[in-house]
C-alpha cells in the first residue's frame, strides 16, 4: 500500500472515522503510522476519545497485534514558523513576524501558502527516515479536507510553484507534488450508497485523474445489512398478515396484530432502501475503482466500532504486504 | 417563533415513507403517547434512556418565521452534509408559496438540488424558479454563489477601468479570487450584502460555506478587517512613506527583514506581484472593510434568523452546540435547530432486546407452528448461523420471495423467516433510535433553550419541487413529523 493514505469524502460520510480506521489497519505488528489532521477540527481527538491535540506527534492507539498508531494535528502557522526556523533559522524573526501580521497574512489570506504547509507537512512526515535508515513511519494517513475542495488542496503546490517562480516555497512545492503524484500517494474517497454523496464521489474521482492525482480506493461507508428484499416484502404485505401476526405471537411478542402494520412499513421502508443502494453501488462501478465496504455502526463510530472498522479493513485486505 | 411545547413531546417521527396513506391501527398517534413515550413505558433495556425531563424541548416553529414578513434573513449554517442547503431551498420553495418573494442563495449546491428547482445550472445571477405555486403573489429566485466572478463584479464596480484591468491581470490577484482559504466566506458576506442591498426580495435564505471550521463565514469580515487594519497591510502598501518617518524607524527594520524574508522564500516576483496588487487595491479597501462590517451587523439585526442545521450523530451536533455558542457571543439572533433525518418507529412499543429475542427464537426454529390441525415442530432452522445482532446478520443469506405454488409448510417456513426478518429489522431501528436520543439527550442538556424541528429521514434523495415541499412539510410540522 502507498505511503502516504489521503482519506476524503463529503461532509457526513465519515471521512475521518474512516482515516482512523484504516491508520489501526496499517498498524499492523511492528509497524508504525501517523494520522494527520489538516482542518483543524479536533476530530482525530474527539473520536479517541481524547484531550485536544497538541502539535506534536504523540501516541494515540496501539493496533491489534501490536502497531502503534501516533496523531498530529497540523497547525499551519506552526508550520511556518517550522519552515522559517529550518530553513532560516529564523525563531525570533518568526514571532517579530507575527507581530507585523505577517504570519496571520500567509496563513490566511495569501493564496495557498495555507495548503502549502499543510501538505508539506504531511509530506515531511512520509520521507522522514531515523538515524537507522528506515522511515520513521511506515504510513502517514491524513483525514483531508472534504471531496469538493480536496484535489484543489492537493494540487494547490503546483499553483503555488507557478506563483513562487523561484526561492524556497518554490521548491518546496515542487518536491511536495513529486510526493503527492507519485504512487507512494492513494486518495481514497468515502461515501455513503446515497445519491449525492455517489455523484460527488464519481466528479472527484473524475477531477483527481484530470489533476493526475492517484486515486485509491472507494469506501463505501455504513453499508447496512440487507435483511430483506422488496420481493420478499412484497410477498409479506400479501395476504399474510394474519400469519405473521400469529408467527410473532408464537415467538412471545405481545400485541402482534398491532405491530404488523407498523413492522410492514418498515420494512418497506428498508426494501426501498435496499433498491436505492443497489442503483447507487451501480453508479460506483461504472467508475472503475476499486472499494473497500465498512458496515453501519448501529451504536456510532465510538473507539470500539473503530476496531471493528479497522478488522474489517485488515479482512478486506489493508496491511497485506 | 417558538414556543414550549404544551404537551409532552411525542417525538416518534414515524417511518420514512414519503406518502402516509393511512393511519394503520397500531400507531398511537395521541398527544404524549406516541412512539419513544411508549417505547419508555414498555422500560426494554434497549429502550430510551427515559430522561423525561429533558424531553420538555421548546418546539420550533417554522411556518411562523417564514410567514413574519419582518424576518428579512435567514441563514442555515452547520456541520457539511447535514442538508443545510437542502433545508434552504425547501424553506425558499415553502416561503415563496406561502406568498413571500423569496431568493436562495446557495454556496455548493449538488446538482441534483440545483435540478430540483428546475435549474440545470445555478450562476451568479439569481433565476426566477417556475413551478411555485400559491396564488399570494410569492416568487423564488435562486442563486449560486460564483466567489470569482463576485469578487471580479467588486473590482469593476469600484475601480476605474484602467485599474480594474490592472486588478484582474495581476496573478496574485487570480488565484486569490479563484477561491483560496477563505475567499468564499469573503464572499458569500459580500453576496448576501448586495442581494439585501438590491431590496428586490423580502426574504433572503442562506446556505453556509462547507468551511474548514463552520464559523469561517462569521469571520471573515473581522480577519479581513483585521489584515486591513495591520501593520502588515500598511507594510506592503507604503513601504517608502513608513520609512520616512522617525518614529518608525523600528518598523523599517522589521520592513527589511520581512521583505526580505519573504522575498527569499517566495521569490521577488511573487513579492512584487503582492505588492502590485495590494496597491491597485488600496483605495478599494476601505469600501471592504465597511461593507463587510454592515453585513456583520446585518447578521445580528433582529431580521435576521440563524438556524442550526444537524442530523442527530455526534459530530454534527457537537459542531452544532459549537454554533449555538459562538451566536449567543456574537449576538446573532439564533431561532433554533433543525434536526435531520431522524429516524422513529411506529412500532417503538416493541423493545429491541424483546425484538431480537423473539426474533432467535424464530431463527432457531423453536417455534411450534401455530397453524390449526398440524401439531408438528417445524424441523429444521431456517438460517445456518444465528445471527445475534443484525449486523452480523449480513452474512445471512436474503430470503427469496415466497412463491405462491408452494405447499403450505414451506410457506410456514417462509413466513417465518420473514417475520425474523421484520424483527431483526425493528431491533435495528430501535436501535438507531436510542442512540439518536442519545446523542439528542446531550445536546438538550447543555442547550435546553434552543427551540427544535426535527425531520423524518427520507429514504431517497430530492429531485424536485415536490420533494422539496415534502421536505418543507416535515420542517414545519412543528417537531412532530406526522407520518
Amino acid at each position: 500500500m502507498s505511503r502516504l493514505q489521503v482519506v476524503s469524502g463529503k461532509g457526513g460520510t465519515g471521512k475521518t472515522t474512516v482515516a482512523a480506521a484504516l491508520a489501526l489497519a496499517l498498524a499492523t505488528e511492528g509497524k508504525r503510522t501517523l494520522l494527520v489532521e489538516v482542518e483543524g477540527r479536533q476530530g482525530i481527538a474527539q473520536l479517541f476519545e481524547t484531550e485536544a491535540l497538541p502539535y506534536e506527534e504523540r501516541k494515540i492507539a496501539v493496533a491489534p497485534g501490536g502497531g502503534e498508531v501516533y496523531a498530529l494535528a497540523i497547525d499551519a502557522e506552526r508550520a511556518l514558523l517550522d519552515y522559517l526556523q529550518m530553513f532560516y533559522k529564523l525563531g525570533g524573526a518568526g514571532r517579530a513576524l507575527k507581530k507585523l501580521g505577517a504570519i496571520d497574512f500567509a496563513t490566511t489570506i495569501a493564496p495557498g501558502v495555507r495548503d502549502v504547509l499543510l501538505t508539506g507537512k504531511a509530506c515531511e512526515a512520509v520521507r522522514r527516515r531515523e538515524k537507522h535508515g528506515g522511515h520513521t513511519y511506515d504510513h502517514v494517513v491524513m483525514d483531508a479536507p472534504p471531496t469538493g475542495r480536496i484535489t484543489r488542496f492537493l494540487n494547490v503546490n503546483d499553483e503555488v510553484a507557478g506563483l513562487a517562480r523561484i526561492g524556497p516555497i518554490h521548491n518546496q512545492a515542487q518536491a511536495v507534488m513529486r510526493v503527492l503524484k507519485s504512487p507512494e500517494t492513494a486518495v481514497h474517497l468515502v461515501t455513503l450508497l446515497e445519491e449525492m454523496p455517489v455523484q460527488e464521489t464519481a466528479d472527484g474521482i473524475a477531477e483527481l485523474r484530470e489533476a493526475e492525482l492517484p486515486v485509491g480506493r472507494v469506501v463505501v461507508n455504513m453499508v447496512r445489512p440487507h435483511v430483506l428484499d422488496e420481493a420478499a416484502v412484497r410477498a409479506a404485505s400479501g395476504d399474510h398478515r394474519e400469519a405473521i401476526a400469529r408467527t410473532l405471537a408464537s415467538a412471545g411478542v405481545t400485541g402482534a396484530t398491532r405491530l404488523v402494520e407498523p413492522l410492514l412499513d418498515q420494512a418497506a421502508e428498508h426494501a426501498r432502501r435496499v433498491e436505492l443502494e443497489r442503483a447507487q453501488r451501480a453508479v460506483l462501478d461504472g467508475v472503475g475503482v476499486p472499494s473497500f465496504e465498512l458496515p453501519f455502526l448501529g451504536d456510532g463510530a465510538d473507539i470500539a466500532g473503530l476496531y471493528r472498522l479497522a478488522k474489517e479493513l485488515r479482512r478486506q485486505g489493508v496491511g497485506d504486504a | 417563533m417558538t414556543e414550549k411545547a404544551t404537551d409532552e413531546r411525542g417525538t416518534a417521527p414515524g417511518p420514512d415513507e414519503r406518502d402516509t396513506t393511512s393511519d394503520p391501527s397500531g400507531r398511537d398517534t395521541a398527544p404524549g403517547s406516541s412512539g419513544r413515550d411508549t417505547a419508555a413505558d414498555s422500560s426494554g433495556p434497549d429502550a430510551e434512556p427515559g430522561s423525561s425531563g429533558l424531553d420538555a424541548v421548546p418546539v420550533l416553529r417554522l411556518d411562523p418565521l417564514i410567514d413574519d414578513l419582518g424576518t428579512r434573513i435567514i441563514v442555515c449554517c452547520g456541520a457539511g452534509g447535514v442538508g443545510k442547503t437542502t433545508t434552504a431551498a425547501a424553506l425558499g420553495v415553502r416561503a415563496a408559496e406561502r406568498g413571500r418573494r423569496v431568493v436562495v442563495l446557495t454556496i455548493d449546491p449538488a446538482r441534483r438540488l440545483a435540478q430540483s428547482m428546475g435549474i440545470d445550472s445555478l450562476d451568479n445571477t439569481p433565476r426566477k424558479v417556475t413551478g411555485i405555486k400559491g396564488s399570494d403573489g410569492g416568487e423564488l429566485h435562486a442563486m449560486m454563489l460564483d466567489m470569482k466572478r463576485t469578487f471580479d463584479e467588486i473590482v469593476e464596480a469600484h475601480a476605474d477601468p484602467e485599474r480594474a484591468r490592472a486588478i484582474l491581470e495581476n496573478p496574485f490577484y487570480q488565484s486569490l479570487s479563484a477561491g483560496f482559504a477563505g475567499t468564499q466566506e469573503y464572499m458569500a458576506m459580500e453576496k448576501l450584502g448586495q442581494l439585501r442591498a438590491r431590496d428586490e426580495w423580502d426574504l433572503i435564505v442562506v446556505d453556509t460555506p462547507p468551511s474548514r471550521s463552520a464559523l469561517d463565514f462569521l469571520d471573515a469580515p473581522k480577519r479581513l478587517g483585521s489584515f486591513l487594519d495591520g501593520t502588515f497591510i500598511k507594510l506592503l502598501m507604503a513601504p517608502a512613506k513608513v520609512g520616512g518617518r522617525a518614529g518608525m524607524k523600528f518598523l523599517n527594520v522589521g520592513m527589511s527583514m520581512m521583505t526580505g524574508t519573504l522575498g527569499k522564500l517566495l521569490g521577488g516576483q511573487f513579492l512584487k506581484d503582492v505588492q502590485t496588487f495590494v496597491a491597485a487595491m488600496d483605495t478599494m479597501f476601505g469600501g471592504f472593510r465597511t461593507r463587510a462590517d454592515a453585513t456583520y451587523r446585518l447578521l445580528q439585526a433582529p431580521g435576521t434568523a440563524f438556524l442550526v442545521v444537524a442530523t442527530p450523530e455526534r459530530d454534527a451536533l457537537r459542531e452544532a452546540a459549537y454554533f449555538v455558542e459562538r451566536l449567543a457571543a456574537e449576538g446573532m439572533p439564533l431561532a433554533g435547530l433543525v434536526l435531520n433525518r431522524v429516524h422513529g418507529s411506529g412500532a417503538a412499543r416493541l423493545s429491541a432486546e424483546r425484538a431480537r429475542a423473539a426474533a432467535e427464537n424464530l431463527d432457531e426454529g423453536r417455534i411450534v407452528d401455530q397453524r390449526g390441525g398440524k401439531t408438528g415442530r417445524s424441523g429444521s432452522p431456517t438460517t445456518e448461523s444465528e445471527p445475534s445482532d443484525l449486523a452480523t446478520a449480513a452474512a445471512t443469506p436474503v430470503p427469496e420471495a415466497a412463491p405462491t405454488a408452494e405447499p403450505a409448510q414451506e410457506t410456514d417456513v417462509d413466513v417465518r423467516h420473514l417475520t425474523a426478518g421484520l424483527l431483526h429489522l425493528h431491533a435495528e431501528r430501535m436501535r438507531v433510535l436510542a442512540r439518536e436520543q442519545r446523542t439528542r439527550d446531550r445536546f438538550t442538556a447543555l442547550h435546553p433553550e434552543v427551540a427544535v424541528t426535527e425531520v423524518a429521514a427520507l429514504p431517497g434523495d430530492v429531485h424536485d419541487l415536490a420533494g422539496l415541499r415534502a421536505i418543507g412539510d416535515r420542517l414545519t410540522t412543528g417537531g412532530r413529523p406526522s407520518a
